[in-house]
């Protein structure tokens, strides 16, 4: 008897539904489209958020559900920003050029606009040739087809290599790390053709909707990105709740023992490491937009293990948890960091935010783990079960 | 040369200098008064000359001190002294000559001989023969010195002179190095010279290739014909050798070919021929494209308002029909054949040595990653965790001498002090982190890696709150500064063969505990089976908790070797973190010797890359690391992987 999809996940509807009502009293409120109480740069932040929730969907998908501790999950969404950026970079560039050269006395040629755009954006790195990986980065359909491609392929290749010699548990988790030092490190080049470390910028203008005011286009933005992770949270407890979610979380459990009932364990983890690379690279696609500039520190190996961290605090093995985790955890940060925190004075010492915060989050990190291994997910199903035991 | 010019300038002045032993050197320095009142880089030549040809032993000591500026001119007089300060203001006059004492003088009575930078040096060069021959080796040695930074040919004779009587064997050697170099430069004869250059055969030192490199020296040139009678060092190929745009700017520089008009000029040129919104009969609108423009050009050429434009097809023949060779500057094949010969010589023992030199620079850097990584190695080995916060713990280390250094100003002593005590409190705060934490999480790996990495970001929090975001020096003693040089391509600094040794120590400490100690044994069982081994009366925890000490302890004494040639700062472990996790992945868990051999193939890898690609350490980090997740396909569990029930699983 198969059971429909939201009668085996409850919460999926439950999520969809706050998600909705928050989109939309969001956008009521914003500058772009309603009263104009939320400002544009925290909806900009809000966007944020809800793309490092999608990523954390994703890791909670390949750690929580399939037990592969991936260290390196930023690299996707790092390269979905780049492929993104490339275009939105490499359009609004020539968008200028185009506009200072028909102030010349003849028409311009497609060479001189090639040359324009290649100083413009390759100056900075003592270039003026467009390298070849910007070969499609005037067709937004293929730079589109690109966030999908190039991080999945990314991800088969590293997955088929490491999965088929069975490097499992912690050796794993620290090749991933090495694999997104690589490329941070890659990147960081001059010559890697993606402007070294100072990265693509000026990627909150849209290309061809120069007119349209940020407090628009941030509204947009943050509408897709909520239409993403809703659509993603589906996947992912599509995925989880059918016999293939039983095959991960069995996998996940004890790897040896389903190998030996005759399941293919190497495809099953490359199809999940695959398949949330694609969905993290997704997620970065949207969230560079709104972040303005994407350089290579960006993927450096901390992000993807503080995603880990949003995840085990969120609560692994619920995709709720892991969303809760990143919102909570991601929006604490940019709260304490940003210096907005109230300073605690103790009279012989103060304590400042900015520079305790990370203390108070490692240590947090560490209490919870010891203390309650489900996060805050775990409480959820607590309560969830007292309510159906009384 | 200076001797032609002592000879006019004698002959001009028509006063006959003395130039006997016997006579005095106030006698000759009042015939060149006017010249050293007011010397010039022209005019002091012929003075120096004769001075020093005047064998007068008291010259070198004037030379010396007009140089100084310690010379002094009696105003009644014009008489030259040296002056010492005496009593009420006054200054005691010291003859050139003799150096006797001559009287009292006022000060205000004398002017100071100040010659400008231009003579001091003209002097230098003339002081340069009897410095050589100084009985103090020191002096000689600076002399010689001297000479390598800025030798000129007339050293070279000067030079010769000094070698037979030398004493010393070493500034002997010293000197005829020397003068073999000044001879490839200067020598006149063919024959003496060839010798001197086939003489550096396998010398790997820079000198010696500074000398033969300037006889090598080329300049590319086009001929109508193969060319003759110049040392032609090859022909070049339009295309392969030389880049066909430079081959044919060179024949327009040659006057031999027109000029290729400019692309930018192209454009102007259609701007500037712009009637009605026409440009030759195409409308302004229609030039899109660079190939439009080149037509509207072409017909604007062909009117013959603009300069015609040189087709591709002209190039390439004009340059097919001539040819382009590089020519050494120097004209004697005889030389530079042999120079040649003698640099391709060299360029095999440079190799040899380079990789002489690299293998200690990839050992150097081997011990460093031995160090770092031996503790995550032991508690992985044990206890099956990956301790994220080991790189805080070398940070932990470094800071700890960092401290002890204020405290204790004598580096030696407290390097002394700083390594036991980082070991301690490394220890310690393992001892700890395990009791705390770690022991909580048993059997679960993944999640010990996170709360570790907790850990981790708390403490280095801390240590920035503590000690600041800038670095803190942890200053070596001053015996370990230098370097042991072989030659000029093999050298270390001592602080790398310090941590060699240091890195020797710890791994005979750890051979000895591991084998030979009751905790080794039990070390040991725990690795292999835990739980066979506390049927067996050991008690894993203890085990544990003192494996984790250990390790991190360890850990401890790397930053402490560290922070000495880097900056001790929060983010010093973390650098080093990912190398380490690198080196056990590689060597293979719970196994000194893996680990030794993970460590000696990152180090040695990496020094490798970055030799391949020096200006780029970034993408030789990315290659090791690629190579690294490449070797993993081939040994999964390691260079040295353990066998049997230890590998556990």
């Amino acid at each position: 008897m198969e059971r429909s999809l939201l009668a085996r996940q409850p919460s999926v509807l439950i999520f969809i539904g706050l998600l909705a009502v928050f989109t939309i009293v969001i956008t009521i409120l914003s500058e772009g489209f309603g009263l104009g109480i939320v400002s544009t740069s925290f909806i900009k932040i809000l966007g944020k958020t809800l793309c490092l929730c999608l990523i954390a969907i994703a890791m909670d998908l390949v750690w929580g559900y399939c037990g592969i501790l991936s260290l390196g999950h930023f690299a996707f969404f790092g390269l979905g920003g780049y492929m993104i950026g490339m275009w939105l970079m490499y359009e609004r560039t020539k968008d200028i050029v185009i506009a200072s050269l028909s102030s010349g006395e003849l028409p311009a040629t497609p060479e001189e606009i090639r040359e324009g755009i290649g100083t413009q954006i390759f100056g900075v790195v003592g270039g003026a040739e467009i390298p070849m990986v910007w070969y499609f980065a005037d067709s937004l359909f293929a730079q589109l087809a690109l966030v999908v491609l190039v991080p999945g392929l990314l991800a088969l290749v590293f997955g088929w290599l490491a999965f088929r010699s069975r490097v499992t548990g912690v050796y794993l988790s620290i090749l991933t790390q090495a694999m997104t030092l690589a490329l941070s490190l890659y990147l960081f080049q001059n010559d890697s053709g993606l402007r070294g470390n100072n990265g693509l910028s000026g990627l909150q203008n849209i290309p061809g909707l120069t007119e349209v005011p940020q407090s628009v286009v941030s509204v947009w933005f943050f509408l897709a990105s909520a239409f993403a992770l809703g659509l993603g949270y589906l996947v992912a407890a599509w995925v989880v709740s059918g016999k293939f979610g039983n095959v991960i979380r069995a996998i996940r459990d004890d790897e040896a023992r389903i190998r030996f009932m005759g399941y293919p364990v190497e495809a099953y983890k490359l199809v999940v490491f695959t398949l949330t690379a694609v969905i993290a690279a997704i997620a970065g696609a949207l969230y560079y937009p709104q972040a303005g500039i994407i350089n290579p520190a960006e993927i450096a190996p901390i992000a993807s293990i503080y995603l880990a961290v949003w995840v085990a605090i969120g609560g692994r093995g619920r995709l709720y948890g892991a969303v809760i985790g990143a919102a909570l955890v991601s929006l604490l940060s940019s709260w304490f960091t940003g210096g907005q925190a109230p300073s605690i004075p103790l009279g012989f010492y103060t304590v400042n935010w900015v520079d305790w915060w990370q203390v108070l989050l490692g240590l947090g990190f560490v209490l919870v783990t010891l203390f309650a291994p489900k996060g805050i997910g775990g409480l959820f199903d607590k309560l969830v079960r007292k309510d159906a035991a009384s | 040369m200076l001797r032609i010019i002592l000879f006019v300038f004698a002959a001009l002045t028509a006063f006959a200098p003395a130039k006997a032993q016997d006579a005095d050197l106030n006698a000759l320095l009042e015939t060149y008064r006017a010249n050293i009142e007011k010397p010039s880089r022209t005019t002091i030549g012929p003075v120096l000359e004769d001075l020093v040809d005047s064998q007068l032993p008291a010259v070198p000591v004037f030379l010396e001190k007009w140089r100084e500026k310690e010379v002094w001119q009696r105003e009644s007089d014009g008489r030259f002294f040296f002056v010492e300060d005496a009593t009420d203001g006054k200054v005691m006059l010291i003859d050139v000559d003799s150096g006797a004492e001559a009287g009292l003088a006022d000060k205000n009575d004398l002017d100071n001989l100040k010659p400008n930078s231009g003579v001091r040096g003209v002097i230098a060069g003339a002081l340069v023969q009897f410095q050589l021959s100084d009985p103090d080796p020191e002096r000689r040695l600076q002399a010689l010195t001297a000479l390598e930074r800025d030798p000129e040919a007339s050293h070279l004779s000067i030079l010769r002179g000094a070698i037979e009587s030398e004493s010393d064997p070493a500034i002997k050697a010293r000197k005829e190095r020397l003068q073999r170099l000044l001879t490839i430069q200067f020598g006149s004869d063919q024959a003496n010279r060839v010798a001197a250059i086939e003489s550096f055969a396998g010398d790997p030192g820079v000198d010696a290739r500074a000398a033969l490199n300037p006889l090598l020296a080329t300049r590319v040139e086009v001929f109508d014909a193969v060319p003759e009678g110049l040392n032609v060092a090859r022909l070049l190929t339009p295309g392969s050798d030389i880049e066909p745009q430079s081959a044919y700017q060179m024949l327009v520089d040659a006057g031999k070919a027109r000029p290729v008009v400019p692309m930018a000029d192209r454009k102007q040129a259609l701007i500037d021929n712009i009637e009605n919104g026409m440009v030759a009969g195409t409308p302004v609108a229609e030039l899109v494209t660079q190939a439009a423009r080149d037509r509207a050009y072409l017909a604007l050429a062909a009117d013959g308002s603009v300069p015609p434009l040189v087709t591709p097809d002209e190039q390439r023949s004009a340059v097919a029909n001539h040819v382009f060779a590089e020519i050494y500057a120097e004209k004697d094949p005889v030389l530079t054949t042999a120079a040649r010969e003698t640099l391709a010589n060299i360029s095999g023992t440079v190799g040899l040595y380079q990789f002489v030199d690299l293998a200690l620079d990839g050992l150097s850097l081997a011990s460093i990653y031995f160090l770092a990584a031996i503790g995550l190695a032991i508690t992985f080995g044990v206890m099956g965790v990956i301790n994220m916060a080991h790189g805080e713990f070398i940070m932990i280390g470094a800071y700890t001498g960092y401290v002890v250094q204020q405290f204790i100003p004598n580096y030696t002593v407290s390097i002394i002090v700083a390594l036991p005590l980082a070991f301690t409190v490394a220890f310690l705060a393992g001892v700890a982190l395990e009791r705390l934490v770690i022991r909580y999480l048993a059997h679960r790996p993944l999640e010990t890696l996170l709360a570790t990495f907790g850990i981790s970001i708390a403490l280095q929090q801390i240590a920035k709150n503590i000690f600041g975001t800038q670095a803190r020096p942890l200053t070596s003693p001053s015996w370990l500064d230098g370097a042991w040089v072989l030659n000029d391509v093999v050298s270390i600094s001592y602080i790398r063969i310090a941590i060699f040794v240091l890195a020797l120590a710890f791994l005979g400490l750890l051979l000895f505990i591991l084998n030979r100690t009751r905790l080794g044994l039990e070390v040991r069982a725990v690795t292999q089976n835990p739980r066979m081994a506390s049927s067996m009366g050991i008690n894993p925890d203890r085990i544990n908790m003192l494996t984790f000490g250990l390790g991190s302890g360890i850990a401890g004494i790397a930053g402490v070797a560290i922070g000495l040639f880097a900056k001790v700062t929060s983010e010093l472990g973390s650098g080093y973190i990912v190398q380490s996790f690198m080196t056990v992945v590689v060597g293979g868990v719970g196994n000194i010797w893996g680990t030794l051999a993970g460590a000696g193939m990152i180090g040695s890898l990496q020094k490798v890359i970055e030799f391949f690609n020096p200006s780029n350490t970034l993408a030789a980090q990315t290659y090791m690391i690629i190579f690294i997740i490449i070797f993993i396909q081939f040994r999964p569990k390691g260079i040295i992987a353990l066998k049997g029930r230890a590998a556990g699983d």
